[in-house]
Parts: C-alpha cells; structure tokens; sequence
C-alpha cells in the first residue's frame, strides 16, 4: 500500500478522534456515571483480570529463559562445592545418569547423578537428595562421593528450620556439614552413623537434635544409594 | 518546610500513630512468622516496603475505574499480581537478592496491610499521596520488623544481625553484634509463642509512651485553668 500525506493525515485525525473520546471517557465524572452499572462492572473485573494474566504470561515467558539459565548457575555453583575442581574438567550439567532411588527414602523415586569427569575418567558423582523428615519438612541436600565411596562434601541447598538453631546445618552459618568430608559407609561402622546423643560420632546443636539426626541419616542414605548402583556409576 | 500538613500526617501516621501493627494489629502473620532475627525482619520489610508501594499506587491510578461493588476482588488480583510479578523479575534479574529475599517475597500475599491501605487509603487519595502513604506504611512495617527481630534475637541468641551480610553484603558486617557473649540461648523466643510474647512486650511499651506523651500535653491545660481560677 501507497502511504501518501492525505492517508497520513487521516489517520493522525482518527487517532485525535480517539484520544478525544478517550481522555471523555475517563474523566472522573464520566467514570462516576459508568461504575454502577452491571456490564461496566462487569467489563472492568474481565479487564482488570485480562491486563493482570497478560502482564503475567508476558513476564513469565521472556524471563523463563533467564531463570532457567540463573538455576543452572545454581547448580553448577553448588556441584562444584562438593567436588573439588582438580577433579573434573568436563561439563557436569550434561553428563549424567539417572537411578532409581525409591528404595532409599531420599525424596524422589529417581536421581540424576552428575559425573565429574578429568580426561574421561570418572573420578566423582555427586547427586541431590532430601531428607524429608527435617523438623519443618524437607532438607534438600547435595553430596559429591568419589569413586570409592569416600564423601568429598555435602551441602544444603534449601531448607525450612528454625532460625537461629537448626539452620547451623548451612555452611554460612557453622562448620557442622564439612565434618563429613571423607567419610564413608566403610570407614564408619552403621551405629556411628548417627548424633552423640544417639550413639554416633557426628555432633548435635544446643537446642536442636532432630535437624542434625534427620540429616546424617538422610546423608547416609545418600551413601547406600551410591554403593547400590557404584559399579554402574563409576563405570557406565 | 519541605512537607505540606497533609504529608507529614500520613507520615507520622504510618510511622508511629497508625502503624500497621501498632495502630492497625494487622499483618501479625507474616511478622510472626519471620522475626526470628533481626535480619529476616528487615529483609521481610523492605520487600513489603516495595510491593506496598507499588500497590497503593497502583490501585490510586485506577481508582476511579473501580466500581465500589467489586473493588476486593480488584485489589486482590492486583495485589497478587504484583507480588507475582516482583517475584518472577527477581528470580530472574537479581538473583542472588531473591535466593535471600525469595520466600519473603510469597510470604507478602498474606499480609493483609496490603488490602487494608488500598481499601482505607489509596482508593480514596491521590496518586502521590497514596505512593507516600505506602512508602510510610512500609517504613513503619519495616521499623516494627527489626525492633521484634532484634528483641527476640538478643533473647533467644544473645545477638543481632545475625547474617546481615548474607542479606546486605559483605561491607554490612559490622552490623553482626554479640551483645550477650557465651549465652545459653532462650528457645521459646526464637519459636511463634516467643514472637507473641515480645510484641506484647513492644505494643505496651507503645501504649505506654503514647500515654506520657497525652499527660504531657494535657498537663499545661490544666495548670492554665487553674491560673484563671
């Protein structure tokens, strides 16, 4: 279509038509006549309700990318907490394997377990895992395990106990979790496996047991979970 | 002076007189819920500080769109909106902010401040008005916040500010006090029954000042008329 001045020229007098009957329309006064009328009433919950999904389904879409991709980082930032970086120089997000966990009571009926990997050699897995009997539900987890079954480190990615008491189970917050660093179903008999107070080796908090004893537990199934699929694992 | 009458109104009242807490006794679900600590309570105010805002203006724009039958239900889905909305750009361009503030940030639906000063306040007032009302409402949340958060703390921990770097930053450090070294720790304050028992606390000490402040004022009343006797 041609565009010449005289369609430019009706076109800029429309859209003044337009904004004229628009700026009428939402005068105060006009809106005061309007508002108690049933299909006004009606017209503006729809629209309000419009605008709000719109303004929504917009944002979700062109920022679903970006959250996926800040999660990721997430991720990579806490897998390389629990495997030392001498040990892997390969892409973790993209070599995986998944096993099925349902026997060992960890949260999901399936776990994908990232391979850490230096010149095509396994040296390490590590997975996430729940414990989900924390004091106020779920402590989720994530433990790196070398190839031998030795614990190279365990985190706690997210979790809901107390402030200021079951929430020393974060390592911003004390040392507790690094105690496991090296420890393994091997080098600790099952009854050690357990907080002082139940007869273990591994230490509780002033004033909260059952965040530390549904960890270690938690942590332990993560361990028996390793030796059942070991031999899959370190050699796919 | 660089506020009118009006401003310095809504200011005091957000603040002190009609506080949201104090003077309204709303919201007491989020503020139990998160003022464990001093720092929970402040990162739980600022996120209500932004969102009520926003609210309140938001809802004075339209207010002459809104018909009186159906405004809750409009200020409901606005305000989940919002909250949704300031939610998901979060999770997506401050990121790190969100994984401290993220569940603050939820938690913010069910403060019921939020449809209280668009009912009482922004529905009625002009666009500025209703932005600085919310700004106020927030900052009194805010204070109320840090006053439990560090009262139930020092009590139950022995500190305050505990993590504020987490939170702030690293150049906030200075804010983490132990103010009672080697403390044995007070569960009960840490725990929902500790929060009612301070806010008690903090609303008689309220009440008290506010009634000192009435004698004050009335006292020079009286002694005038005794004069005139």
């Amino acid at each position: 279509m041609k565009i010449d001045s005289a369609t430019i020229q009706r076109l800029k007098e429309k859209v003044a038509v337009y904004r004229e009957f628009l700026k009428n329309w939402l005068e105060p006064s006009n809106l005061a006549r309007l508002r108690p009328k049933l299909e006004f009433q009606t017209g503006i919950l729809a629209g309000f309700a419009l605008l709000a999904s719109v303004l929504l389904g917009v944002t979700n879409c062109s920022t679903e990318d970006t959250i996926q991709q800040r999660l990721n980082e997430d991720l990579i930032k806490s897998l390389e907490e629990v495997v030392p970086a001498a040990l892997h120089d390969n892409d973790m997000l993209k070599d995986t394997l998944t096993v099925p966990s349902a026997d060992f009571n960890i949260g999901a009926k399936e776990t994908t377990v990232y391979l850490a990997k230096k010149a095509g050699k396994i040296n390490a897995v590590c997975f996430k895992f729940i414990a989900p009997d924390g004091y106020s539900g779920a402590i989720n987890m994530i433990m790196g395990v070398d190839r031998d079954g030795n614990i190279l480190g365990v985190r706690v990615l997210s979790h809901r106990e107390t402030p200021g008491l079951g929430d020393k189970i974060e390592v911003a917050k004390s040392d507790w979790i690094l105690n496991f660093v090296g420890r393994s179903l091997d080098n600790l008999m099952p009854a050690q496996w357990a907080v002082k107070k139940d007869g273990g080796v591994f230490d509780q908090f002033a004033g909260a047991t059952i965040t530390p004893r549904k960890s270690v537990q938690a942590i332990n199934r993560g361990l028996q979970l390793f030796k059942a699929h070991q031999a899959q694992l370190i050699n796919p | 002076m660089f506020m009118s009458e009006t401003y310095r109104k809504i200011a005091g009242d957000g603040i002190w007189n009609n506080n949201i807490v104090f003077g309204q006794n709303l919201a007491l679900c989020p503020l139990l819920a998160v003022t464990g600590t001093a720092t929970n309570g402040l990162g739980m105010g600022l996120a209500t500080l932004v969102v009520i805002t926003a609210s309140n203006g938001l809802i004075s724009l339209t207010r002459h769109l809104i018909p009186s039958e159906i405004r809750i239900p409009i200020f409901v889905l606005l305000i989940a909106a919002l909250v949704t909305l300031v939610d998901i750009l979060m999770n997506a361009w401050a990121h790190e902010l969100y994984k401290v503030l993220g569940l603050f940030i939820a938690l913010i639906v069910t403060n019921c401040a939020l449809l209280g000063r668009a009912e009482a306040f922004a529905s009625k007032q002009s666009v500025k008005q209703a932005l600085w009302d919310g700004f106020m409402m927030g900052l009194g949340f805010t204070l109320v916040l840090v006053a439990l958060g560090a009262a139930r703390e020092i009590s139950s921990a022995g500190t305050i500010f505990a993590n504020a770097s987490l939170l702030l930053g690293e150049s906030f450090k200075f804010l983490e006090i132990t103010v009672i070294p080697n403390y044995k720790g007070f569960l009960l304050m840490a725990l929902p029954p500790g929060g009612f028992i301070m806010l008690a606390f903090l609303i008689v000490g309220k009440r008290l000042i506010d009634q000192k402040l009435a004698q004050r004022k009335v006292q020079p009343a009286v002694i005038s008329e005794a004069i005139t006797e």
